[in-house]
């Protein structure tokens, strides 16, 4: 059975349709990315996955149980994680307790125990001290451990982001353009972290704009296009497909 | 009708006039800078202490009420030049006790200039009531109701007729494409808080003969402007007016039929009311955030 | 670690501050620095650790010190029982308007605790049956196992006491999940949404926590006293909190024990500037927002090359 379900999923904002009637499945262990021009919709997709809209309209479906409409908190008690584009880090926090708050849900998170010091509250905390250090190294954070979040350069943001999603050790993780705004040097090392991640046995689902990276590491692709899927398959048959290189390239071509 | 009622309707209205002004004031500062002017209620004191200083000091009305409508202006823009635009970007939380301080400041120097007494002057038509279907309006009511709907029309026609007008509101919907299109939109937050100033002092000015004013008549105005303003629905010039109306009259039907002593917490009360079941207010858009 | 040292040298600064307070009137203000920075402590948990705003602290602390004043004196209730019933009372209050307050944001969020605070100030000054309206009314000693607590120096070890346990609890409270939550919230509401962060829920326990804390000070110093007023419940002295808050540091423990201790004294030391008060805290207010906007503990933290 598919882990995510997507069924005629549809947003809209006012008059314009931002999303209409995508459907598409993800098998679980894949990378599956979601790739498509400027404002195709792959950011309202995601937003809608994770529950930060409400659909207009459709379904969508995790492990089978619908899942549509649901608050993000709840969304993430179900394995669900994600990073942002345009950053949502904690700037009023340690880079270390930036990802300390991914594994929220895996705490005891009373208020009382919390004041008092309950031994047993303050030894699981200071695990999670050592884990979140070792998941910064993971992504390549290792020298950022104790720096504050808002001292930090934003390629170590980004991956700061991943590393804050994988705390709360998801089945599913949504990295929306991990690798916008980067140099080269710096995307191919995301690349290799996103190949890591899926590797761990995370099912990963991907928008992304570098085509170079998406076309290497994905198992599946979707396409969108104003909204719409234009089409859905492996590397090979997407870059074959002479919609998408008129999606990209203009009818002309 | 009965004529108890139709009292306290002609009261309600008279005073929740001043509260669309101030309402007035409250919004056109939120639009165009997203700012939240607690020191918005000074003005109205401004308005009042002000004209009673002027005619005290010898001045005729005429000029002194133009004097007290100038001066809340000028002290509004020195607000923002010396307190809001030096905080630029600051967080909303910031930006709310910044104006908490301006109010603060403005009061405490009228009480150690004009001391705490309470002050009035002559109404500007006599004191004869008008009688009308059981019930008394005076005067001074009409001034207050007249000089409110002019100065509704007049910022109607200011906002859709003037260019000044066009740009505070596109300053408003997004100050970034005003400025690129060539709006001075520092200039349009100075207007905007000269005017909202003069509209509260105007309130002050038309209400004091009517309620008398003191140092400290500011805060609760001001709050009620602010209740009027947020059950409008921020941002809303028509919900304003409509929030200031409702205001007034559901205060002064408060205080006539269930207790005099409770009229001050009759605004918040209904502000919980009406944001419990419509959180943007009466005429707010709804919106979506984006992330 | 620094924590501990914060900690520490508050504890040596209460026990050796006996030493030189000249006489009462000086006990008498370190008291009164000692309950403001308690509740200044509970208000910064609410503003500068979570971010959300409240114009209307002072109504807790007024609920609590006339849920005292009332049940001890009208009803004959032992004085923690009163505590208590305060406490809880205003704990449920805070809880059933802080449902539909906390779908709002900023501005709304302002004018709802704002208009609180207002209600409940008008109450306590108008049903004089009970409170004593505007005059105020009278509080019994308070009387624990057969000792009762009076002077200032038997009071000033209890809210020594008091103020070094709040700063150790909140310390810890902080730096636990439930305040790295909180903490996050603030920082960015939708990515703690993501990692499972009820949002609605954290920000209502700890308003309501933050007002039960009011409310227990609030009943604590209206033993003290011996004496309430409505004006402790009213619009100004809400702000005075919040302006504590903002003048040591949002979202600094510390910060809340430093702008408590300042601008208690302040007014003392403005005292020959009769009827300045207002200005200077409104002046203050400004300054501190447009030059100090993080305040000062963390300011001087961050200068001197230190996390706070």
């Amino acid at each position: 059975m598919a882990l995510l379900e997507v069924r005629e999923l549809s947003k809209a904002f006012g008059g314009v349709m931002a999303v209409q009637e995508v459907s598409f499945e993800v098998e679980p262990g894949i990378v599956y990315s979601v790739i498509g021009p400027n404002g195709a919709g792959k950011t309202t997709l995601f937003n809608l996955i994770t529950g930060i809209y409400t659909p207009s309209s459709g379904e969508i479906r995790l492990d089978g149980q619908p899942i549509a409409g649901q608050a993000p908190h709840r969304l993430a008690q179900k394995g669900m994680a994600r990073t942002f584009q345009n950053l949502q880090i904690c700037m009023n926090m340690t880079a270390r307790e930036n990802v300390m708050v991914g594994a929220h849900l895996g705490l005891d998170r009373n208020l009382l125990k919390g004041m008092l010091r309950w031994p047993a509250l303050r030894r699981a905390d200071m695990a999670l001290r050592e884990k979140a250090a070792e998941l910064m190294a993971y992504v390549g954070l290792e020298a950022f451990v104790d720096s504050r979040a808002d001292a930090m350069p934003y390629g170590a943001l980004k991956r700061l982001e991943v590393a804050r999603a994988l705390a709360a050790q998801p089945r599913i993780l949504f990295l929306d353009e991990p690798a916008a705004g980067l140099n080269p040097k710096e995307t191919s090392e995301i690349d290799v972290l996103v190949k890591k991640i899926a590797d761990g046995g995370v099912t990963v689902v991907l928008v992304e704009h570098d085509m170079k990276m998406v076309m290497n590491i994905s198992d599946r692709i979707l396409v969108l296009d104003y909204g719409k899927k234009l089409t859905e398959g492996t590397a090979r048959e997407v870059r074959r497909n002479p919609d998408v290189i008129a999606a990209y390239l203009g009818k002309a071509a | 009708m009965s004529a108890q009622f139709l009292q306290f309707l002609f009261s309600g209205i008279t005073v929740g006039a001043t509260y669309a002004l101030a309402a007035l004031g409250f919004t056109l500062i939120y639009n165009s800078s997203n700012v939240i002017n607690f020191a918005q209620g000074e003005f109205i004191m401004l308005g009042g202490m002000l004209t009673v200083f002027f005619t005290g000091a010898g001045l005729p009305l005429p000029a002194a009420v133009a004097l007290a409508i100038v001066v809340p202006a000028v002290v509004g823009m020195l607000v923002e030049k010396l307190a809001i635009e030096p905080a630029k970007g600051a967080e909303v939380v910031s930006l709310i006790i910044i104006t908490i301080g301006a109010s603060l400041v403005i009061r405490g120097v009228i009480q150690v200039w004009l001391g705490k007494g309470t002050f009035s002057f002559e109404p500007f038509s006599g004191n004869e009531p008008i009688h009308l279907g059981g019930a008394t309006l005076l005067p001074q009511s009409l001034w207050v109701l007249g000089v409110t709907a002019l100065i509704v029309v007049a910022l109607w026609l200011f906002f859709s007729r003037s260019l000044a007008g066009k740009a505070i509101l596109a300053t408003s919907c997004n100050p970034v494409a005003a400025q690129l299109v060539g709006i001075n939109t520092q200039w349009v937050l100075l207007v905007s808080f000269a005017l909202s100033a003069a509209m509260g002092a105007v309130g002050g000015i038309l209400l004091t003969p009517l309620t008398m004013t003191s140092y400290d008549v500011g805060i609760m105005l001001g709050l009620k402007g602010f209740v009027a303003a947020v059950v409008g629905g921020l941002g809303s010039g028509l919900g304003a007016v409509a929030g200031g109306l409702l205001v007034g009259i559901v205060e002064a039907m408060a205080a006539g039929y269930i207790s005099s002593a409770y009229k001050d917490a009759v605004p918040f009360l209904l502000i919980f009311v009406i944001l419990f079941f419509m959180p943007r207010g009466l005429f707010g858009a709804r919106v979506t955030e984006r992330v | 670690m620094k924590r501990q040292r914060g900690l520490l040298v508050l504890a040596v600064v209460l026990l050796l501050l006996p030493l030189v307070l000249p006489n009462a009137y000086y006990y008498d203000i370190a008291i009164r620095m000692a309950i403001n920075a308690v509740v200044v402590l509970g208000l910064n948990l609410l503003i500068g650790f979570a971010g959300q705003i409240s114009l209307g602290h002072a109504g807790f602390f007024g609920i609590g010190a006339y849920a005292t004043a009332i049940l001890t004196t009208q009803f004959g209730w032992h004085p923690l029982a009163a505590m208590a019933a305060g406490a809880c009372g205003t704990a449920m209050l805070a809880a059933l308007v802080a449902k539909p307050i906390f779908r709002l944001r900023g501005h709304y969020l302002a004018m709802a605790t704002l208009g609180l605070g207002i209600i409940i100030a008008i109450v306590l000054k108008n049903e004089a049956a009970y409170t004593g309206g505007p005059d105020g009314m009278a509080v019994p000693a308070l009387g624990l196992f057969g000792f009762e607590l009076n002077g200032e120096k038997q009071w000033y070890w209890v809210f020594a006491a008091n103020l070094l346990f709040s700063v150790w609890a909140c310390t810890n409270l902080m730096d636990s999940p439930f305040g790295r939550a909180l903490r996050a919230l603030h920082g960015s509401e939708v990515a703690s949404q993501v990692v499972g962060v009820d949002v609605a829920r954290y920000k209502m326990a700890i308003f309501v926590f933050s007002a039960f804390f009011a409310s227990i000070m609030g009943s604590l110093t209206a033993h003290y006293i011996g004496f309430v007023t409505p004006n402790v419940a009213d619009f100004f002295h809400s702000i005075e909190l919040v302006t504590m808050v903002v003048v040591g540091g949002m979202a600094s423990v510390f910060g809340s024990v430093v702008g408590a201790v300042l601008l208690t004294a302040l007014p003392q030391a403005l005292a020959t500037f009769e009827g300045w008060e207002t200005v200077a805290f409104g002046s203050i207010l400004m300054l501190f927002m447009i030059f100090l906007p993080r305040g000062l503990v963390p300011t001087l933290a961050a200068k001197f090359g230190r996390g706070d």
